[in-house]
């Protein structure tokens, strides 16, 4: 099972999650080094991600694009800013226009590291967000996976009523 | 695409008001109680002018709203807007939470 943990600190605008996955620090830094993997979570399944580049090397660039249930596209890409195999990742995540180019929109900061436990894993991601686009934008494609969850539940107590 | 709307400029106005310690401690205080700009000036180590420029900031956020009375100016504390931006960050917590849930998932098929 995944244990989590999250904190956030609404003045410096971050967000801290904590997850333990059995599973060792290889493994757990293959999903977000094999961009077969990475499209597996990172979108929400109504918004699935395709990363067309990966280069998962210091100064590397990641180009993606999510693809939503209308068939729209919202491209984003990372600068990998850190990066030290298989402990610590640095990256700045932004939003790109229909070419998948970086706009103009400032850019927020991830910072992931792996700690080995003794169930496996501990995976700890620091978001600091500098532009409220960005949040607001991610909050929206993630929003459908949650109304899809919260009407299935509706589903499901009018089925068993 | 998403259309950026004028939610997202008066959110940003919300977050750019409260990366300030001050404008943060001025928020606070007016959501607990009503208090006029002279009465906020004296607390703070800077002029009053300066503490008119914060509230006027906050104001533009709608974190806070001024009133009027006689020679005073009274600032109200908007708890609504504060709420607001809670709520925007509690929504991507969740998306985080979903995720390290499939991150989840597929380590655990993988062994």
């Amino acid at each position: 099972m995944t244990v989590i943990s999250t904190e956030k600190d609404l003045d410096a605008l971050t967000l801290t999650l904590v997850a333990e996955f059995e599973a060792d620090v290889e493994a757990v830094w293959q999903v977000w080094e094999d961009p077969r993997k990475l499209e597996r979570w990172w979108g929400p399944p109504t918004w699935p991600a395709t990363f067309e580049r990966h280069e998962f090397v210091a100064r590397g660039q990641t180009r993606y694009y999510m693809t939503g249930p209308d068939g729209d596209k919202a491209h984003g890409w990372w600068a990998i800013v850190a990066i030290d195999a298989p402990r610590r990742l640095e990256l700045d995540d932004g939003f790109a226009d229909e070419n998948g180019e970086p706009d103009q929109s400032p850019a927020m900061r991830m910072v992931v590291t792996l700690d080995r436990t003794a169930p496996g894993t501990r995976m700890t991601v620091v978001t600091t967000f500098v532009s409220v686009q960005q949040l607001e934008k991610n909050v929206e494609m993630g929003m459908e996976e949650g109304m899809r969850l919260a009407l299935g539940q509706i589903d499901a107590l009018l089925t068993d009523a | 695409m998403v259309v950026r709307t004028e939610d997202d400029q008066a959110l940003d106005r919300i977050f750019h008001a409260l990366a300030d310690g001050t404008r943060r401690d001025i928020v606070t205080r007016v959501v607990r109680q009503e208090q006029s700009v002279s009465e906020l000036a004296h607390r703070y180590a800077m002029s009053f002018a300066a503490v008119q420029k914060h509230v006027a900031v906050l104001e533009r956020a709608a974190l806070v709203t001024k009133e009027r009375r006689g020679k005073q100016q009274i600032v109200h504390g908007q708890l609504r807007t504060v709420r607001r931006a809670a709520q925007l960050l509690d929504q991507y917590e969740e998306l985080w939470r979903q995720r390290a849930d499939r991150i989840g998932n597929i380590l655990a098929e993988d062994t």
